[in-house]
Protein backbone atom coordinates (compact mmCIF):
# COMPACT_ATOMS: atom_id res chain seq x y z
CA UNK A 1 0.00 0.00 0.00
CA UNK A 2 3.03 2.59 0.78
CA UNK A 3 4.37 1.48 -2.48
CA UNK A 4 0.70 2.48 -4.38
CA UNK A 5 0.96 5.75 -2.44
CA UNK A 6 4.56 6.30 -3.87
CA UNK A 7 3.54 5.09 -6.97
CA UNK A 8 0.50 8.00 -7.48
CA UNK A 9 2.55 10.85 -6.11
CA UNK A 10 5.32 10.24 -8.97
CA UNK A 11 2.94 9.95 -11.58
CA UNK A 12 1.22 13.28 -9.73
CA UNK A 13 4.57 14.89 -10.00
CA UNK A 14 5.45 13.35 -13.66
CA UNK A 15 2.36 14.68 -15.11
CA UNK A 16 3.50 18.33 -13.75
CA UNK A 17 6.74 17.78 -15.66
CA UNK A 18 4.81 15.84 -18.47
CA UNK A 19 2.59 19.52 -18.74
CA UNK A 20 5.94 21.55 -18.40
CA UNK A 21 7.61 19.43 -21.18
CA UNK A 22 5.21 19.51 -23.76
CA UNK A 23 6.15 23.23 -24.00
CA UNK A 24 9.53 22.54 -24.35
CA UNK A 25 9.56 19.84 -26.76
CA UNK A 26 6.46 21.37 -28.93
CA UNK A 27 8.74 24.85 -29.09
CA UNK A 28 11.85 22.57 -29.76
CA UNK A 29 10.16 20.31 -32.62
CA UNK A 30 8.84 23.77 -34.25
CA UNK A 31 11.90 26.51 -34.03
CA UNK A 32 14.53 24.22 -33.03
CA UNK A 33 15.58 25.72 -29.71
CA UNK A 34 15.69 25.41 -25.86
CA UNK A 35 13.38 27.84 -24.55
CA UNK A 36 15.30 28.00 -21.33
CA UNK A 37 12.84 30.98 -20.25
CA UNK A 38 9.69 28.13 -20.31
CA UNK A 39 10.55 27.24 -16.09
CA UNK A 40 10.24 31.04 -15.47
CA UNK A 41 6.58 31.10 -17.33
CA UNK A 42 5.40 28.76 -15.00
CA UNK A 43 6.46 30.92 -11.97
CA UNK A 44 4.50 33.53 -13.89
CA UNK A 45 1.40 31.76 -14.04
CA UNK A 46 1.67 30.68 -10.57
CA UNK A 47 1.91 34.25 -9.63
CA UNK A 48 -0.77 35.49 -11.38
CA UNK A 49 -3.06 32.73 -10.22
CA UNK A 50 -2.06 33.34 -7.04
CA UNK A 51 -2.84 37.16 -6.98
CA UNK A 52 -6.02 35.91 -8.46
CA UNK A 53 -7.49 33.86 -6.21
CA UNK A 54 -5.15 34.60 -2.74
CA UNK A 55 -5.68 38.75 -3.00
CA UNK A 56 -8.68 39.75 -5.53
CA UNK A 57 -10.19 36.39 -4.24
CA UNK A 58 -11.65 35.44 -7.33
CA UNK A 59 -12.54 31.55 -8.13
CA UNK A 60 -9.56 29.59 -8.99
CA UNK A 61 -10.73 28.53 -12.19
CA UNK A 62 -11.06 32.10 -13.11
CA UNK A 63 -8.00 32.47 -11.77
CA UNK A 64 -5.97 29.33 -13.81
CA UNK A 65 -7.50 30.95 -17.17
CA UNK A 66 -6.38 34.52 -16.25
CA UNK A 67 -2.79 32.88 -15.89
CA UNK A 68 -3.17 30.54 -18.75
CA UNK A 69 -4.38 33.74 -20.67
CA UNK A 70 -1.61 36.01 -19.67
CA UNK A 71 0.94 33.83 -20.18
CA UNK A 72 0.30 33.07 -23.42
CA UNK A 73 0.76 36.75 -24.39
CA UNK A 74 3.95 36.50 -22.15
CA UNK A 75 4.57 33.78 -24.26
CA UNK A 76 4.18 35.38 -27.72
CA UNK A 77 5.76 38.30 -26.27
CA UNK A 78 8.70 36.58 -25.63
CA UNK A 79 9.06 34.85 -29.11
CA UNK A 80 8.31 38.20 -30.93
CA UNK A 81 11.05 40.39 -28.85
CA UNK A 82 13.76 38.04 -28.37
CA UNK A 83 13.92 35.03 -30.61
CA UNK A 84 12.28 36.01 -33.77
CA UNK A 85 14.91 38.86 -34.81
CA UNK A 86 17.73 35.36 -34.24
CA UNK A 87 15.32 33.08 -36.93
CA UNK A 88 18.64 33.20 -38.97
CA UNK A 89 21.26 33.01 -36.02
CA UNK A 90 23.54 30.09 -34.77
CA UNK A 91 21.62 28.01 -32.05
CA UNK A 92 23.87 29.07 -29.68
CA UNK A 93 23.44 32.39 -29.84
CA UNK A 94 19.29 31.69 -29.65
CA UNK A 95 20.24 29.36 -26.45
CA UNK A 96 22.47 32.48 -24.73
CA UNK A 97 19.62 34.50 -25.29
CA UNK A 98 16.44 32.44 -23.92
CA UNK A 99 18.87 32.56 -20.40
CA UNK A 100 18.53 35.74 -20.62
CA UNK A 101 15.16 35.80 -21.03
CA UNK A 102 15.07 33.32 -18.19
CA UNK A 103 17.17 35.54 -16.01
CA UNK A 104 14.89 38.56 -16.74
CA UNK A 105 11.80 37.01 -15.81
CA UNK A 106 13.39 36.16 -12.56
CA UNK A 107 14.48 39.29 -11.80
CA UNK A 108 11.30 41.07 -13.28
CA UNK A 109 9.24 38.76 -10.83
CA UNK A 110 11.85 39.61 -8.03
CA UNK A 111 11.06 43.16 -8.79
CA UNK A 112 7.15 43.62 -9.02
CA UNK A 113 6.55 39.97 -6.33
CA UNK A 114 10.03 40.36 -3.79
CA UNK A 115 11.69 37.56 -2.70
CA UNK A 116 9.70 36.76 0.19
CA UNK A 117 8.18 33.63 -0.54
CA UNK A 118 4.49 33.28 -1.04
CA UNK A 119 1.92 30.53 0.97
CA UNK A 120 -0.17 29.57 -2.43
CA UNK A 121 -3.50 28.42 -1.74
CA UNK A 122 -4.46 25.26 -3.49
CA UNK A 123 -6.87 25.65 -6.14
CA UNK A 124 -8.30 22.96 -5.09
CA UNK A 125 -8.23 23.16 -1.33
CA UNK A 126 -6.44 20.49 0.88
CA UNK A 127 -9.14 17.52 1.41
CA UNK A 128 -7.68 13.92 0.45
CA UNK A 129 -9.88 10.92 -0.79
CA UNK A 130 -9.24 7.87 1.91
CA UNK A 131 -9.37 4.62 0.28
CA UNK A 132 -8.71 0.87 1.74
CA UNK A 133 -9.95 2.51 5.39
CA UNK A 134 -7.92 5.16 5.05
CA UNK A 135 -4.63 3.14 4.36
CA UNK A 136 -4.51 4.81 1.14
CA UNK A 137 -4.61 8.86 1.03
CA UNK A 138 -4.72 10.26 -2.28
CA UNK A 139 -5.19 14.13 -2.22
CA UNK A 140 -7.72 16.20 -4.42
CA UNK A 141 -4.39 18.10 -5.95
CA UNK A 142 -3.08 14.67 -6.99
CA UNK A 143 -6.21 13.55 -8.78
CA UNK A 144 -6.46 17.35 -10.32
CA UNK A 145 -3.09 17.10 -11.69
CA UNK A 146 -3.14 13.68 -13.26
CA UNK A 147 -6.80 14.22 -14.93
CA UNK A 148 -5.46 17.54 -15.86
CA UNK A 149 -2.23 15.79 -17.53
CA UNK A 150 -4.67 13.07 -19.07
CA UNK A 151 -7.01 15.70 -20.52
CA UNK A 152 -4.10 18.03 -22.29
CA UNK A 153 -2.65 15.24 -23.73
CA UNK A 154 -5.74 13.56 -25.20
CA UNK A 155 -6.82 17.49 -26.91
CA UNK A 156 -3.23 17.99 -28.04
CA UNK A 157 -2.95 15.09 -29.37
CA UNK A 158 -5.97 15.30 -31.46
CA UNK A 159 -5.27 19.06 -32.38
CA UNK A 160 -1.35 17.77 -33.50
CA UNK A 161 -3.06 14.91 -35.67
CA UNK A 162 -6.51 15.79 -36.99
CA UNK A 163 -7.00 20.01 -37.54
CA UNK A 164 -5.88 21.58 -40.23
CA UNK A 165 -3.41 23.66 -37.41
CA UNK A 166 -2.25 21.02 -35.75
CA UNK A 167 -0.84 19.36 -39.03
CA UNK A 168 0.10 22.11 -40.60
CA UNK A 169 2.47 22.80 -36.98
CA UNK A 170 4.16 19.30 -38.12
CA UNK A 171 4.42 20.51 -41.83
CA UNK A 172 7.04 23.23 -39.90
CA UNK A 173 8.35 20.79 -37.61
CA UNK A 174 9.85 18.61 -40.56
CA UNK A 175 10.65 21.08 -43.70
CA UNK A 176 9.91 24.81 -42.73
CA UNK A 177 10.31 26.03 -46.59
CA UNK A 178 8.30 23.21 -47.92
CA UNK A 179 6.02 24.70 -45.42
CA UNK A 180 6.22 27.88 -46.20
CA UNK A 181 5.98 26.45 -50.55
CA UNK A 182 1.89 25.11 -49.69
CA UNK A 183 0.79 28.62 -48.02
CA UNK A 184 1.84 28.10 -44.51
CA UNK A 185 2.63 31.00 -42.51
CA UNK A 186 5.55 29.89 -40.53
CA UNK A 187 6.17 32.40 -38.07
CA UNK A 188 2.74 32.63 -37.30
CA UNK A 189 2.50 28.65 -36.41
CA UNK A 190 5.65 29.19 -34.54
CA UNK A 191 4.03 32.06 -32.64
CA UNK A 192 0.83 29.31 -32.02
CA UNK A 193 3.27 26.99 -30.52
CA UNK A 194 4.62 29.41 -27.74
CA UNK A 195 0.72 30.13 -27.13
CA UNK A 196 0.07 26.35 -26.56
CA UNK A 197 3.53 25.98 -24.80
CA UNK A 198 2.94 28.88 -22.41
CA UNK A 199 -0.58 28.68 -21.90
CA UNK A 200 0.09 24.89 -20.37
CA UNK A 201 3.02 26.15 -18.56
CA UNK A 202 0.36 27.95 -16.43
CA UNK A 203 -1.66 25.47 -15.96
CA UNK A 204 1.59 23.35 -14.46
CA UNK A 205 1.93 26.49 -12.35
CA UNK A 206 -0.91 26.57 -10.86
CA UNK A 207 -0.62 22.76 -10.19
CA UNK A 208 2.88 22.75 -8.93
CA UNK A 209 1.71 25.97 -6.29
CA UNK A 210 -0.90 23.90 -5.03
CA UNK A 211 0.94 20.46 -4.68
CA UNK A 212 4.21 22.48 -2.81
CA UNK A 213 3.04 25.74 -2.09
CA UNK A 214 6.13 27.57 -1.69
CA UNK A 215 5.99 30.48 -4.81
CA UNK A 216 9.12 32.42 -5.19
CA UNK A 217 10.50 33.84 -8.22
CA UNK A 218 12.79 31.13 -8.66
CA UNK A 219 9.85 28.30 -8.13
CA UNK A 220 10.19 27.50 -12.42
CA UNK A 221 13.40 26.65 -12.72
CA UNK A 222 14.25 23.13 -10.62
CA UNK A 223 10.82 22.32 -12.06
CA UNK A 224 11.85 23.72 -15.90
CA UNK A 225 14.72 22.03 -15.64
CA UNK A 226 13.52 18.50 -14.55
CA UNK A 227 11.04 18.73 -17.47
CA UNK A 228 13.45 19.35 -19.94
CA UNK A 229 15.31 16.21 -18.86
CA UNK A 230 11.65 14.54 -19.13
CA UNK A 231 11.84 15.98 -22.68
CA UNK A 232 14.80 14.80 -23.46
CA UNK A 233 14.25 11.53 -21.75
CA UNK A 234 11.27 10.71 -24.27
CA UNK A 235 12.65 12.38 -27.19
CA UNK A 236 12.88 15.67 -27.46
CA UNK A 237 11.09 16.71 -30.35
CA UNK A 238 7.98 14.13 -29.76
CA UNK A 239 4.92 14.72 -27.83
CA UNK A 240 3.84 11.37 -26.84
CA UNK A 241 7.59 11.24 -25.64
CA UNK A 242 7.50 14.39 -23.13
CA UNK A 243 3.98 12.51 -21.58
CA UNK A 244 5.99 9.30 -20.81
CA UNK A 245 9.26 10.86 -20.25
CA UNK A 246 7.37 13.10 -17.49
CA UNK A 247 5.59 10.68 -15.80
CA UNK A 248 8.46 8.41 -15.68
CA UNK A 249 10.65 11.11 -14.51
CA UNK A 250 8.08 11.73 -11.33
CA UNK A 251 7.99 8.25 -10.52
CA UNK A 252 11.75 7.39 -10.60
CA UNK A 253 12.58 11.33 -8.25
CA UNK A 254 9.43 9.91 -5.90
CA UNK A 255 10.76 6.01 -5.64
CA UNK A 256 14.47 7.49 -5.29
CA UNK A 257 13.37 9.71 -2.35
CA UNK A 258 11.27 7.05 -1.00
CA UNK A 259 13.62 3.89 -1.11
CA UNK A 260 17.35 5.15 -2.11
CA UNK A 261 17.62 8.97 -0.40
CA UNK A 262 15.91 11.99 -0.21
CA UNK A 263 19.35 13.89 -1.28
CA UNK A 264 20.61 11.16 -3.74
CA UNK A 265 17.11 11.73 -5.57
CA UNK A 266 18.15 14.69 -8.27
CA UNK A 267 21.63 12.23 -8.66
CA UNK A 268 19.16 9.26 -9.46
CA UNK A 269 17.06 10.99 -11.88
CA UNK A 270 20.07 12.12 -13.98
CA UNK A 271 21.78 8.70 -13.75
CA UNK A 272 19.02 6.54 -15.42
CA UNK A 273 18.60 9.62 -18.16
CA UNK A 274 22.55 8.94 -18.82
CA UNK A 275 21.95 5.38 -19.13
CA UNK A 276 18.46 5.90 -20.91
CA UNK A 277 20.26 8.31 -23.25
CA UNK A 278 23.22 6.00 -23.75
CA UNK A 279 20.92 2.93 -25.02
CA UNK A 280 18.77 5.24 -27.06
CA UNK A 281 20.47 8.25 -28.10
CA UNK A 282 17.36 10.19 -29.31
CA UNK A 283 15.20 9.20 -25.99
CA UNK A 284 12.76 6.58 -25.67
CA UNK A 285 10.12 7.87 -28.41
CA UNK A 286 12.71 10.02 -30.37
CA UNK A 287 13.51 9.31 -34.16
CA UNK A 288 16.71 8.71 -35.17
CA UNK A 289 16.89 11.56 -37.59
CA UNK A 290 19.36 10.97 -40.53
CA UNK A 291 20.38 14.30 -41.83
CA UNK A 292 19.98 14.27 -45.84
CA UNK A 293 22.56 16.13 -47.80
CA UNK B 1 -5.24 29.57 -73.63
CA UNK B 2 -7.00 32.77 -74.65
CA UNK B 3 -4.57 36.02 -74.53
CA UNK B 4 -0.98 35.59 -75.14
CA UNK B 5 0.23 39.15 -75.03
CA UNK B 6 -0.70 39.24 -71.11
CA UNK B 7 1.83 37.07 -69.45
CA UNK B 8 0.94 34.39 -66.16
CA UNK B 9 4.57 35.32 -64.91
CA UNK B 10 6.80 38.08 -65.93
CA UNK B 11 10.46 38.05 -64.77
CA UNK B 12 12.35 41.39 -65.61
CA UNK B 13 16.13 42.09 -65.06
CA UNK B 14 16.24 40.30 -61.57
CA UNK B 15 19.44 39.77 -59.92
CA UNK B 16 19.93 37.96 -56.54
CA UNK B 17 22.70 37.74 -54.16
CA UNK B 18 23.67 35.10 -51.47
CA UNK B 19 25.58 37.66 -48.86
CA UNK B 20 28.40 38.82 -51.28
CA UNK B 21 27.89 35.53 -54.11
CA UNK B 22 26.08 36.79 -57.15
CA UNK B 23 23.97 34.20 -57.95
CA UNK B 24 21.53 35.66 -60.62
CA UNK B 25 22.92 38.51 -63.13
CA UNK B 26 19.50 39.92 -64.51
CA UNK B 27 17.84 37.82 -66.45
CA UNK B 28 14.19 38.57 -68.03
CA UNK B 29 11.91 36.05 -69.13
CA UNK B 30 7.85 35.16 -69.04
CA UNK B 31 5.90 32.00 -69.04
CA UNK B 32 2.49 32.68 -71.06
CA UNK B 33 -0.78 30.69 -70.02
CA UNK B 34 -0.63 26.86 -71.27
CA UNK B 35 2.75 27.01 -72.15
CA UNK B 36 5.23 24.35 -71.16
CA UNK B 37 8.76 26.55 -70.20
CA UNK B 38 11.78 25.34 -69.51
CA UNK B 39 14.96 27.11 -68.02
CA UNK B 40 18.02 24.38 -68.62
CA UNK B 41 21.25 24.79 -67.14
CA UNK B 42 24.39 23.18 -65.41
CA UNK B 43 24.47 22.92 -61.76
CA UNK B 44 25.25 26.17 -60.61
CA UNK B 45 23.68 27.90 -63.00
CA UNK B 46 21.13 29.39 -60.58
CA UNK B 47 17.94 27.52 -61.82
CA UNK B 48 16.92 26.84 -58.38
CA UNK B 49 17.65 30.27 -57.49
CA UNK B 50 15.21 31.60 -59.93
CA UNK B 51 12.79 29.12 -58.43
CA UNK B 52 13.02 29.87 -55.35
CA UNK B 53 13.04 34.11 -56.03
CA UNK B 54 10.14 33.61 -57.96
CA UNK B 55 8.24 31.39 -54.67
CA UNK B 56 9.68 34.71 -52.48
CA UNK B 57 11.54 32.45 -50.62
CA UNK B 58 14.30 34.64 -51.77
CA UNK B 59 14.23 38.27 -52.92
CA UNK B 60 15.85 40.26 -55.71
CA UNK B 61 18.35 43.12 -55.45
CA UNK B 62 17.00 44.75 -58.18
CA UNK B 63 14.57 43.67 -61.01
CA UNK B 64 10.91 42.83 -60.89
CA UNK B 65 8.92 39.73 -61.19
CA UNK B 66 5.28 40.03 -61.53
CA UNK B 67 2.51 37.16 -61.92
CA UNK B 68 -0.91 37.68 -63.22
CA UNK B 69 -0.03 41.41 -63.70
CA UNK B 70 0.55 41.93 -60.03
CA UNK B 71 4.18 42.82 -58.63
CA UNK B 72 6.05 39.94 -56.14
CA UNK B 73 7.90 42.30 -54.12
CA UNK B 74 8.74 41.99 -50.43
CA UNK B 75 5.71 39.89 -49.93
CA UNK B 76 6.06 36.51 -47.57
CA UNK B 77 6.45 32.99 -49.38
CA UNK B 78 2.87 31.73 -48.09
CA UNK B 79 0.89 34.85 -49.27
CA UNK B 80 2.52 33.97 -53.10
CA UNK B 81 0.99 30.59 -52.65
CA UNK B 82 -2.49 31.88 -52.04
CA UNK B 83 -1.97 34.24 -55.46
CA UNK B 84 -2.07 30.71 -57.33
CA UNK B 85 2.08 29.73 -57.97
CA UNK B 86 2.78 26.23 -56.34
CA UNK B 87 6.46 24.89 -56.54
CA UNK B 88 7.74 21.60 -56.46
CA UNK B 89 11.10 21.64 -54.44
CA UNK B 90 14.44 20.26 -55.91
CA UNK B 91 14.68 17.01 -53.68
CA UNK B 92 11.01 16.67 -53.47
CA UNK B 93 10.63 17.77 -49.48
CA UNK B 94 7.77 15.71 -48.75
CA UNK B 95 6.95 15.74 -45.08
CA UNK B 96 8.65 12.37 -44.50
CA UNK B 97 6.57 11.70 -41.44
CA UNK B 98 2.94 12.57 -42.29
CA UNK B 99 0.58 9.88 -44.79
CA UNK B 100 0.15 10.36 -48.17
CA UNK B 101 -2.99 11.65 -47.64
CA UNK B 102 -1.51 14.51 -44.61
CA UNK B 103 0.74 15.72 -47.47
CA UNK B 104 -1.68 16.09 -49.85
CA UNK B 105 -3.75 17.87 -47.25
CA UNK B 106 -1.15 20.16 -46.81
CA UNK B 107 -0.64 21.08 -50.42
CA UNK B 108 -4.38 22.53 -50.06
CA UNK B 109 -3.71 24.25 -47.52
CA UNK B 110 -4.89 27.89 -48.95
CA UNK B 111 -8.07 25.76 -49.93
CA UNK B 112 -10.68 26.19 -46.80
CA UNK B 113 -13.55 24.43 -49.42
CA UNK B 114 -13.90 21.02 -48.18
CA UNK B 115 -16.05 20.21 -51.30
CA UNK B 116 -13.54 21.59 -53.66
CA UNK B 117 -10.82 20.09 -51.92
CA UNK B 118 -12.41 16.80 -51.90
CA UNK B 119 -12.79 16.55 -55.90
CA UNK B 120 -9.10 18.16 -56.04
CA UNK B 121 -7.56 14.86 -54.20
CA UNK B 122 -9.93 12.66 -56.62
CA UNK B 123 -8.60 14.38 -59.56
CA UNK B 124 -5.03 13.89 -57.94
CA UNK B 125 -5.37 10.00 -57.30
CA UNK B 126 -6.62 9.73 -61.20
CA UNK B 127 -3.39 11.64 -62.22
CA UNK B 128 -1.37 9.58 -59.55
CA UNK B 129 -3.24 6.15 -58.86
CA UNK B 130 -0.17 4.60 -57.11
CA UNK B 131 -1.03 7.75 -54.30
CA UNK B 132 -4.26 6.51 -53.63
CA UNK B 133 -2.92 2.37 -52.70
CA UNK B 134 -0.97 4.35 -50.44
CA UNK B 135 -2.89 7.05 -49.23
CA UNK B 136 -2.42 5.74 -45.39
CA UNK B 137 1.11 5.22 -45.63
CA UNK B 138 4.09 7.39 -44.24
CA UNK B 139 5.47 9.32 -46.84
CA UNK B 140 9.03 8.88 -45.98
CA UNK B 141 8.64 5.15 -46.71
CA UNK B 142 7.91 5.54 -50.30
CA UNK B 143 10.00 5.24 -53.10
CA UNK B 144 12.02 8.10 -54.97
CA UNK B 145 9.45 8.45 -57.86
CA UNK B 146 6.08 7.83 -55.65
CA UNK B 147 7.17 10.82 -53.27
CA UNK B 148 8.11 12.76 -56.88
CA UNK B 149 4.58 11.66 -57.67
CA UNK B 150 3.73 13.32 -54.12
CA UNK B 151 4.89 16.17 -54.22
CA UNK B 152 3.68 17.41 -57.84
CA UNK B 153 -0.18 15.95 -56.23
CA UNK B 154 1.03 18.08 -53.51
CA UNK B 155 1.05 20.95 -55.05
CA UNK B 156 -1.76 20.48 -57.91
CA UNK B 157 -3.68 20.66 -54.36
CA UNK B 158 -3.71 24.29 -54.59
CA UNK B 159 -4.86 24.60 -57.97
CA UNK B 160 -1.96 26.58 -58.94
CA UNK B 161 -2.40 28.76 -61.94
CA UNK B 162 1.12 28.40 -62.39
CA UNK B 163 3.32 25.24 -61.46
CA UNK B 164 6.63 25.26 -60.97
CA UNK B 165 8.74 22.42 -61.39
CA UNK B 166 12.45 22.12 -60.05
CA UNK B 167 13.76 19.47 -60.95
CA UNK B 168 11.43 16.57 -61.46
CA UNK B 169 13.63 13.79 -63.06
CA UNK B 170 16.74 13.80 -60.38
CA UNK B 171 17.88 10.75 -58.51
CA UNK B 172 15.17 8.64 -60.50
CA UNK B 173 15.60 5.35 -62.93
CA UNK B 174 15.47 6.08 -66.59
CA UNK B 175 12.06 4.57 -66.62
CA UNK B 176 10.31 6.49 -64.04
CA UNK B 177 12.08 9.94 -65.58
CA UNK B 178 9.99 9.39 -68.85
CA UNK B 179 6.80 8.24 -66.50
CA UNK B 180 6.78 12.00 -64.48
CA UNK B 181 7.40 13.76 -67.87
CA UNK B 182 4.44 11.46 -69.69
CA UNK B 183 2.56 13.15 -66.50
CA UNK B 184 3.98 16.90 -67.24
CA UNK B 185 2.94 16.26 -70.52
CA UNK B 186 -0.50 15.31 -69.69
CA UNK B 187 -1.28 18.06 -67.26
CA UNK B 188 -0.49 20.71 -69.68
CA UNK B 189 -2.72 18.97 -72.16
CA UNK B 190 -5.43 20.05 -69.73
CA UNK B 191 -4.72 23.33 -69.62
CA UNK B 192 -1.99 23.51 -66.51
CA UNK B 193 0.69 26.34 -67.33
CA UNK B 194 4.47 24.80 -66.03
CA UNK B 195 7.51 26.40 -65.39
CA UNK B 196 10.21 23.12 -65.44
CA UNK B 197 13.76 23.44 -64.56
CA UNK B 198 15.43 20.87 -65.41
CA UNK B 199 19.63 19.61 -65.91
CA UNK B 200 17.74 16.76 -67.95
CA UNK B 201 17.86 19.21 -71.29
CA UNK B 202 16.66 16.41 -73.76
CA UNK B 203 13.73 15.55 -71.90
CA UNK B 204 13.12 19.12 -70.44
CA UNK B 205 13.28 20.31 -74.57
CA UNK B 206 11.30 17.80 -76.00
CA UNK B 207 7.85 18.59 -74.34
CA UNK B 208 8.62 22.49 -73.76
CA UNK B 209 6.70 25.37 -75.70
CA UNK B 210 9.95 27.15 -75.32
CA UNK B 211 13.02 26.97 -73.21
CA UNK B 212 15.67 29.25 -71.78
CA UNK B 213 19.50 28.37 -71.12
CA UNK B 214 21.07 29.30 -68.12
CA UNK B 215 25.32 30.21 -67.68
CA UNK B 216 26.13 31.64 -63.96
CA UNK B 217 23.43 33.08 -63.47
CA UNK B 218 22.74 34.63 -67.13
CA UNK B 219 20.30 33.72 -69.86
CA UNK B 220 22.87 32.72 -73.14
CA UNK B 221 20.39 31.39 -75.37
CA UNK B 222 16.12 31.24 -75.80
CA UNK B 223 13.96 29.48 -78.28
CA UNK B 224 11.24 27.11 -78.92
CA UNK B 225 12.06 24.04 -77.58
CA UNK B 226 12.80 22.20 -81.08
CA UNK B 227 14.80 24.68 -81.93
CA UNK B 228 16.96 24.65 -79.17
CA UNK B 229 17.19 20.60 -79.49
CA UNK B 230 18.16 21.12 -82.86
CA UNK B 231 21.02 23.60 -82.42
CA UNK B 232 24.33 22.63 -82.49
CA UNK B 233 25.42 24.60 -79.40
CA UNK B 234 22.83 23.19 -77.30
CA UNK B 235 23.60 20.13 -78.38
CA UNK B 236 27.12 19.96 -77.57
CA UNK B 237 26.99 21.80 -74.23
CA UNK B 238 23.68 20.25 -73.16
CA UNK B 239 22.86 16.97 -75.23
CA UNK B 240 26.02 15.36 -75.13
CA UNK B 241 27.23 16.20 -78.93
Amino acid sequence: MVFLNFFISGISLGSIYAIIALGYTMVYGIAKMLNFAHGDVIMVGAYVCFYAVARYELPPVLGVLIAMLLCTFLGIIVERLAYKPLRQAPSLAVLITAIGVSYFLQNAALLLWSSNPKVFPSIIGRGAYKLFDGALSVSHVTVLTIVTCLLIMIVLSLFINKTRLGKAMRACSEDKSAAQLMGINVNATISLTFAIGSGLAAVAGALLCSAYPTLMPTTGSLPGIKAFTAAVFGGIGSIPGAFLGGLMLGVIEIFAKAYISSQLSDAVVFAVLIIVLLVKPAGLLGKQVTEKV
Amino acid sequence: MSDNNQPILKVENIHVHYGSIHAIKGISFEVHEGEIVTLIGANGAGKSTTLNTISCLLHPTSGSISFLGETLAKIQPHKVVEKGLAQVPEGRRVFAQMTVQENLEMGAYTQTNAQDNAEELEKVFALFPRLQERRKQIAGTLSGGEQQMLAMGRALMSRPKLLMLDEPSMGLAPILVEQIFDIIADLHKTGATILLVEQNAQMALSIASRGYVLETGRIVTTGTGQELLSSPAIKKAYLGG
